[in-house]
Formats: C-alpha cells, structure tokens, sequence
C-alpha cells in the first residue's frame, strides 16, 4: 500500500470527501468550464479578479478524488494571488506532477502544502485528473470558456 | 470463497487455456496479472502471435498483385482466412466478407455508402439506447448530412432494450436499424433475430454491432436475419486493427464503392474506372495482411476451443462474479439485464471508479473505469463513469476472488 500511500496522502483523502469552496460564486467575473473527454471528468471555475487580485475562487463539477481535491486545494491556494502569481503556481503545479523528480524537491517547496500532489507523478495515468482544474483556471483567467486536458 | 477445479463444469479446461497466453506469465507491481479488461481488447494466445510472425518470417508480401511466389502465398493465406471468417460468422459466400479495420471502420462504411445512397431528408435512422459511441456518431453524421432524424429505443432499469419502444419508433420512414448484439458497456444480450425481423417487417435495413458478441457467442448471420454485421478481430483473440463486415451481396452489389484506390477497380483510366467484383470493391489499398492471417489463426484457435465451452465457462464466472459483487456493501452492479454476456460493470459508493482502478491496478488488476465510450448509456444511471471488469475464456473464480479483495482495499482507503 506505500506508494499508494504516497498518491492518497490523508489530506487528498480530506480535501476530495470534504471539498472546500465547492459552489458557484455569485460574484464571479471569470469562469471556464473543464473537461476530460477520456474519463468524463467535469470541472468548472469560478474566480472573482479585482484590481488584478484573485478575491474569491470556487468550483463545481465531478470528477475522482485526486481530480476534486486538487480542484478544492487550488481555490484554497488562490485566494489572495496575483493573476500573475496564479499563472506561475499553475506552471509550478504543472512541473511537479508532470517534470522529472529530481527537479520535483526544488518545486514542492514553493507550492506548500500542494506540494502533496507529488505522489501524482508516479501514476501518469492521473496526471490529467490532477491537472484539470488547473488548466481550467488558467483559461478563465485567460478569458476563454472552456478546457480541456487533451 | 469456492475453489474452482482446474476443470470447470463448462468442460474447458481453464489451466491449459492459460498457458497458451504468453502475457498471462507477466507481474504488475509483483503481483500476477489479472486482466479483466479483455471487452476493451482481448489478450492474443500464442497461436496468433506464432502466425503472424510466421508471415514476415516466410512469406509476407503484398496480396492480389506480383506473380511471384510469395505474393501468391501471401494472397492465399489472406484468402484462406477471409474464408475462416465467411464460416465463423455464417455467411454463404466470400463475396459477401469485407475486411476492414475492425467494427468502427465497418459501421462508416455503411453509414457512407448505403446510407448515403438510401437516406433521405425526413428519413429516420433508429438505434439503441445502449450503444458504443462507434454505432452512434457514423449515424449522426449521415443523418445530418441528410436531414434525417436519429431515433433511439430506450433501455429500462436492467439495461434491456424496450422491445415495446422498439417496435413503436419503428415507422415507414425509419431506412437503417443499428443495433449491438451484445452491449460493450453493460454486457446486455438483445434479442437481435426478433429485432431484426421487426424492423425488416417496416421496411428498414439491419446493422448489428457485433464487436462485443462475437467472442462469447456463436454468430449466424442468416440466423439473425440481418443485413450487416459488423465485428473486430481483436476482441476475439485476433490483432487489432481487423475485423470484418458482412453484407448481404445483393446490397453490397448495389451499394456505390467507399474508398478509392489500388485493389478495389476493375480497370481505371482518366475518362472511366470500373469497380473490382464483391467484396473488393470495399477494400481500397494495402490491407493488414499479416493481421488478417493472425485472425484467421485465432478464429482457428477458438474454435478448437470451442465457442460453446467458452461460453459455459464465461456464465459460470458471470454468476459466481455476481454473487459476490452482489454481496458487497456499497456496490451496486450496472446492468442486471436477463440476458447477459462476460460483463461486470459496478459503481462504488462514494469512490470514483477512477480511484477504484487505480487501487486494484496496484494489485495487478486490469479493470476499466471510465465512460466505456458509451456515455449515454452511463447518462440513463446518472453517473459519470463505472468500474467495468470483464470476462474471457482465461479467467479464473480466484481471479473474481482478487477482484473481491481488491475491492475491499479500496473501501478500507476511502473509507
């Protein structure tokens, strides 16, 4: 079970039973929808930017545990973040789940508690759950409507 | 738990058939494959794999042209097995046996050519509620080329096609009937001989889906009644990338060729090309020749095993597999259809079936999660996706046993 372990760390198991910031957001001023034609999963993400901060940040959707808590940890991360900031913490999430482990130390510092998802690596068949609501963010923040993993 | 004998009750002699598939000696993750998987593709026992290498290793070459020796061989044991085909599917005549890239391939074919040439504006295509997205969209797209409606028989709880609806939605305007044998995502077995005749009765043509009945089922084309039958050499043992559609030769004399190219024309100049005779006219280009042998070796080799002892083998796993699913706390079986073929599909509460899968892939369980490419029928559940194990000829009672384990472990992560 250890490297299964290493992939559904107790905080992934907490964040995908108890989603947080899992609702639409009235205030909304960005929002994409996400989706994963491979296994269905849906994603979508509602972000409130003012004065180029990230106020408020929520999401809906359904997808597998590694997919939600990833979509419930990252509105957590937003909040706060510069639209600039927001894009390199997508770049930085992108490194850890995706680039080789010898560079994965260096990032999961940066990324905090995020840094959690480095057990994603080793299955590369859940990157793209890992990565959905990512990619989605980084769309409504880019002004387009949808994305998708492919 | 039971032990089954090495000997079931089918008469298949379960331990011999497994030796004979090399990747069933493989380990994932230090523990024995289990591959449940085999609705997606079939494993290929050594037979096939010894076939196909025994093209390129003695005479491979290119088919239907070269008077050399090779070619002549190559062409002969391409030939041979289009026959072995012709007999697995009962079908009277070669002429009648199209060799194509798999199901897929053959549904476009007939949506291309007899749809295009027969549905017209205001024409109705019917279909099933249970069908692969392969005998859904190739329709959808003729329908919109041609102002045509796509009308679908809906399924009830248990996954069965309404016969009653069927009948219904079958009118004077309905041209092409589409319909799986056997259901890929819920293992359903539909009552394709009554179907057939139904829609025959209003007028209509018959495509039956065949991918997932032909190697679990014994399939006689005239039995059925039906004028197409679509399957994939892959599924049953064969290479992937062949299969074969059958058409009724007075349809397929009549039908307009699919693709142009080399080997389907009679004589081409700049002015006028001629058609090559059935069933080339279908076959434009360099086919899978080594493919195509090796799934004449694997309709070979399943019928030394014998369809009706797999079969009885396959119900035997199907009912013990479940009983045990049933017993489960938190799982709910997908599909309880009366008739049903080799498919498990279940959901687990509060579990994703991708967390499922992944967590019995560390045991070396193969199983698929997902929407099965047939995402209406997981839409008439409510669910996004199941866990889909599914059977062949080499599973085991002690393989459904591991699954069973399997799926403990995933309740005890997610609990």
């Amino acid at each position: 079970m250890n490297d299964l372990r290493e992939l559904y760390q107790e905080l992934i198991l907490d964040h995908s039973k108890k989603p947080r910031n899992f609702r639409e957001l009235p205030g909304a001023n960005r929002s994409a929808e996400g989706y994963n034609p491979l296994c269905g999963d849906r994603a979508t993400v509602y972000l409130q930017v003012e004065d180029d901060v990230v106020r408020e940040a929520s999401f809906k959707g359904s997808g597998c545990s590694i997919s939600t808590a990833s979509a419930s940890m990252m509105t957590d991360a937003l909040k706060g973040k510069t639209v600039a900031e927001a894009k390199a913490l997508f770049e930085l999430f992108h490194e850890l789940v995706t680039a080789d482990p010898s560079k994965a130390a260096a990032v999961s510092e940066r990324l905090g508690k995020l840094a959690v998802f480095a057990g994603v690596h080793e299955f590369p068949m859940r990157v793209k759950c890992a990565s959905l609501a990512w990619h989605t963010m980084k769309a409504a923040l880019e002004g387009g409507a949808r994305a998708t993993t492919e | 738990m039971s032990v089954s004998p090495a000997r079931a009750t089918s008469g298949l002699d379960v331990e011999a058939v497994r030796r004979e598939f090399p990747v069933l000696r493989e380990t994932v993750n230090g523990h024995p494959l289990v591959y449940l998987d085999s609705a997606a593709s079939a494993q290929k026992p050594q037979a096939v794999i010894d076939a196909e290498r025994a093209v390129y290793e003695h005479y491979y070459s290119n088919i239907h042209r070269g008077v050399h020796r090779l070619s002549m061989l190559s062409t002969e044991a391409y030939e041979a097995a289009r026959g072995k085909i012709r007999a697995f599917l009962g079908a009277a005549s070669n002429r009648e046996v199209v060799l194509l890239r798999g199901t897929t391939e053959a549904v476009n074919l007939v949506a291309q050519s007899y749809g295009r040439s027969h549905v017209k504006p205001g024409d109705e295509v019917l279909i099933s509620g249970l069908e692969h997205h392969s005998n859904i969209v190739p329709w959808q797209l003729l329908c919109e080329e041609k102002g045509a409606s796509l009308r679908v028989a809906p399924i009830d709880d248990r996954g069965e096609v309404d016969l009653a609806a069927f009948e219904r939605l079958l009118t004077p305007r309905t041209k092409l009937v589409a319909v799986s044998h056997v259901s890929n995502a819920l293992g359903t077995i539909n009552p394709v001989a009554r179907m057939s005749e139904l829609a025959h009765a209003a007028g209509a043509v018959v495509l039956i889906d065949g991918a997932q009945a032909a190697p679990h089922l014994r399939v006689d084309v005239r039995a059925i009644g039906c004028d197409f039958y679509a399957f994939s050499g892959h599924k049953v043992y064969g290479p992937s990338a062949t299969g074969a559609l059958y058409g009724r030769e007075a349809l397929l004399a009549a039908m307009p060729p699919w693709q142009g190219g080399g080997d389907m024309i009679a004589s081409v100049s700049f002015e006028k090309t001629t058609w090559n005779e059935l069933p080339y006219k279908f076959e434009a280009g360099t086919p899978n020749v080594a493919g195509v042998i090796g799934l004449g070796a694997a309709i070979d080799w399943v019928g030394r095993v014998g369809l009706d002892a797999i079969a009885a083998h396959e119900h035997e796993l199907l009912e013990y597999g479940t009983r045990l699913l049933s017993d489960l706390p938190g799982l709910r079986l997908v599909g309880t259809a009366r008739r049903k073929a080799a498919v498990l599909s279940f959901v687990l509460e509060g579990v994703h079936p991708h967390d499922v899968g992944t967590v019995l892939d560390h045991d070396g369980i193969a199983v698929r999660t997902g929407h099965h490419c047939a995402q209406p029928v997981m839409d008439r559940y409510g669910i996004p996706a199941t866990t889909r194990a599914s059977l062949a000829c080499f599973n085991t009672k002690q393989e459904l046993d591991a699954l069973v384990r399997g799926i403990h472990k995933v309740q005890e992560l997610f609990a």
